[in-house]
């Protein structure tokens, strides 16, 4: 990805970032993440198919911010989690230079946030193709059906938290689970704990998630946790014909209310 | 004991295992509906897989528990009643199948759980354990058993050692009490040996523990810590999967007047495994945390245990969502 | 199952609902004595996590009840509420878990007679739909999950 590596090298030998993260390809062939910081080394940033982690969560992180301003490799997934994370005021617009990559892997020329939202409002913002089938055949199931579907699967479930930390929009430096006054969520992992861990991290991603799908290919016993937060997205713009990730103000749909909120079942 | 060597055929070997199925928990790996592999008590033989690399999680599950209870009590008007654990009724366990770095991670667990004080729990459940494992015919590029001091076919925390012959058939190597007495019970399904050679893969050697061991003595404030972890999300999941990680939790849990004092699996990697209640956190920065978990697992645990934290099983690094790919850190270590 | 009195927990708002149940009371309405009254500053302040740990501790059915939307005493407490409510419900309902136990409601504190009506409504479905067993068998379980380890 030439167009890439160019303007990355470009951008560390001017100094106007000190930092770019974006992916590589490790001595395994593994795609991972990679923060290069020294301009000859701007030559191992790759881009294919292959990288699909979202990079937004390092944005947060303090010893990458430490590192001085930041430019990261941005597919729509990212894009969104940045403008997320400006809208909650996690992340300051002039400390990031937003390399945008198409969806058919191209440079895009990103200049501000402006272009960004721009570019965002262009494209389709629903859940990726991918996961729409298993949404849709789960939803067809019994209320029963689902109810031993979702135990099945929260039973592997180990607490590890993997989804929690690959998630951008998991920011908090202290987390609700990690409060034990009161313990909300049990430490330990068993069935119905677990249940109401990824309950309460669905109900806290509501309206903030874009749909990147890392909850779920970071959870290292295979749960399809990324199916709950994906189906909150659906129903957030079923109900409130709005996605996440679009604006730069605070907008996300429990933060926010309209008087005329539609709903069908309150008596 | 000296080790005996015995043939025990294929049909021979289902017998074995439905006899000690019937009459013990044994815990045996069988491959998932989503076609992972995972350990489960009793499965039918023909469930149980015999070419699995690694199961998802490890085995420590049978001495360590990921949530184990250690006392119940009660509260009344003014004194609380306490209700130990008798460990008495910890049942035996027969591993199954499990593959000789998870087999050799028990001494290590030993050596971190019975250091200078036992634990109790731990203890009792080694105790009632007994280890039928099996040699690996197959590796893929995430073993690295070899560079830890290990091999496909060690018989190191086996009791029995089962290897594949060419023909279906295993070889059965003795090698303790245990294991002989599990011989003992059903003598007519083990055979004397033939000249068969078995079946184990061979896996390269990517590195020499001992020369990083000395090499991290010296490496505490080496920049490479913070060089190869910046992509490290400090998700846990290397922990949690691993045979020899050991560090835990202990919460209370209460309902009304009653409750439980219970322990469970914790990671290093967490942001606050070291928060002090005073707010001071040591180890607050991820490469900090990445340094902890190599330092120990290679440098601390040599010098103050004498036992290596790690057998080369590759859980971790296959279960890494950003390629911490640890024989590759540790590669690079031995050349620091 | 003919003797089955349902347990119900309601979650009150504090000056519409809590009030409008005290109304009912002192007009001598008769109603079904199996609710659980829990009184809430306001319906914003009720978190979903709540209705999950009544469930949890033996509860077969829920009540949530609040100010009529424009007539939050906190003025848009009941607004946020709404919106989580819908989610939440959305989330329940993709899970699996049993939403027909739960009634959403706005009672003022005018409306004696509808906390009635609310009340009996939801303890007659739910004596109907029965003890919710799926969940305190998911519970139990999970305790058991832990013993066989010992």
């Amino acid at each position: 990805m030439t167009s890439l590596i160019a303007r990355a090298k470009e951008l560390l030998e001017n100094k106007t970032v000190q930092v770019v993260i974006g992916y590589e390809a490790g001595p395994t062939g593994v795609v991972r993440p990679a923060f290069i910081t020294d301009p000859a080394k701007a030559e191992s940033l790759i881009y294919d198919e292959r990288c699909v982690q979202n990079l937004a969560v390092y944005l947060t992180k303090r010893e990458v911010k430490n590192i001085g301003k930041m430019a990261i490799v941005a597919t729509l997934p990212v894009m969104r989690s940045i403008m997320m994370l400006i809208s909650e005021q996690q992340l300051f617009a002039d400390n990031i230079v937003v390399l945008g990559i198409s969806d058919d892997g191209k440079l895009l020329d990103i200049a501000d946030n402006k272009v960004m939202q721009g570019y965002i409002e262009k494209s389709d913002l629903s859940n990726p193709a991918k996961y729409k089938g298993l949404l849709a055949e789960l939803n067809k199931l019994s209320p029963e059906e689902k109810f031993l579907y979702w135990q099945k699967e929260l039973s592997k479930c180990i607490k590890c938290y993997a989804c929690r930390q690959a998630c951008p929009m998991c920011y908090c430096t202290r987390c609700t689970v990690e409060v034990n006054q009161p313990q909300w969520i049990p430490v330990k992992a068993n069935t119905h704990g677990n249940m109401e861990w990824h309950i309460l991290r669905a109900m806290h991603l509501a309206g903030r998630c874009i749909s990147c799908g890392e909850c779920g290919r970071a959870c290292p016993v295979g749960i399809p946790c990324h199916l709950l937060t994906m189906q909150l997205t659906d129903q957030v713009y079923n109900y409130f014909k709005v996605y996440a990730g679009t604006s730069e103000k605070m907008s996300s749909v429990l933060s926010t209310y309209e008087p005329n909120d539609k709903e069908s079942f309150i008596i | 004991m000296e080790t005996i060597r015995k043939l025990i055929r294929k049909q021979s070997l289902e017998k074995l295992y439905n006899n000690l199925s019937t009459t013990r928990k044994v815990y045996a790996p069988v491959i998932a509906s989503d076609k992972q592999v995972e350990y489960k008590y009793n499965p039918a033989f023909t469930d149980v897989t015999f070419d699995h690399i690694r199961s998802t999680l490890s085995v420590k599950n049978v001495v360590f528990p990921k949530v184990e209870n250690l006392f119940y009590y009660t509260n009344k008007q003014t004194e609380s009643t306490i209700t130990d654990i008798d460990l008495n009724k910890i049942q035996e366990v027969v591993l199954w199948g499990a593959h000789p770095c998870d087999n050799a991670a028990f001494d290590t667990l030993r050596s971190i759980f019975c250091w200078d004080i036992t634990d109790e729990f731990f203890a009792k459940r080694l105790e009632k354990l007994v280890v039928i494992g099996l040699s690996c015919h197959l590796s893929d590029e995430y073993c690295f058993c070899t560079s830890v001091g290990l091999a496909p076919n060690s018989t190191k925390g086996s009791d029995i050692l089962l290897s594949r012959l060419k023909n279906g058939d295993y070889h059965a190597d003795i090698l303790t009490e245990k294991g002989n007495a599990i011989v003992s019970a059903s003598p007519e399904l083990f055979e004397s040996v033939t000249n068969e050679e078995a079946e184990i893969t061979s896996v390269k050697q990517k590195f020499n523990h001992e020369q990083v061991t000395a090499k991290l003595s010296g490496a505490f404030e080496n920049p490479f810590w913070v060089a190869n972890s910046l992509r490290c999300i400090g998700c846990g999941a290397c922990a949690y999967v691993c045979p020899t990680c050991a560090c835990f939790d202990i919460q209370d849990e209460a309902r009304g007047k009653e409750g439980k004092r219970y322990r469970s699996w914790d990671s290093c990697g967490f942001g606050l495994f070291t928060l002090h209640t005073s707010g001071h956190n040591p180890r607050n920065v991820q490469s900090q945390r990445w340094r902890q978990r190599i330092m120990h697992k290679f440098s601390y645990m040599p010098e103050r245990n004498n036992s290596l934290g790690c057998v080369g099983c590759g859980r971790c690094s296959s279960g890494c969502p950003v390629d911490m790919n640890i024989a590759e850190q540790l590669e690079a270590l031995q050349n620091i | 199952m003919s003797d089955f009195e349902p347990k119900v927990v309601a979650f009150v708002c504090n000056w519409c609902t809590y009030a409008g149940a005290d109304l009912t009371g002192t007009s001598r309405i008769k109603y079904a004595s199996n609710v659980k009254i829990i009184r809430f500053p306001c319906t914003g302040r009720i978190d979903f996590m709540l209705l999950l740990k009544a469930f949890a501790n033996g509860a077969d059915g829920i009540i949530v009840s609040g100010c009529h939307p424009n007539d939050c005493h906190y003025t848009s407490g009941n607004f946020h509420a709404k919106r989580r409510w819908i989610m939440f419900k959305e989330l329940m309902d993709f899970m699996g878990v049993d939403m027909n136990r739960v009634t959403f409601s706005w009672v003022s504190a005018a409306e004696g007679v509808k906390w009635a009506d609310v009340v009996n409504t939801t303890v007659t479905r739910i004596r109907e739909l029965g003890p919710y067993v799926s969940y305190k068998e998911l519970v139990n379980k999970s305790v058991e999950e832990e013993v066989k380890n010992d």
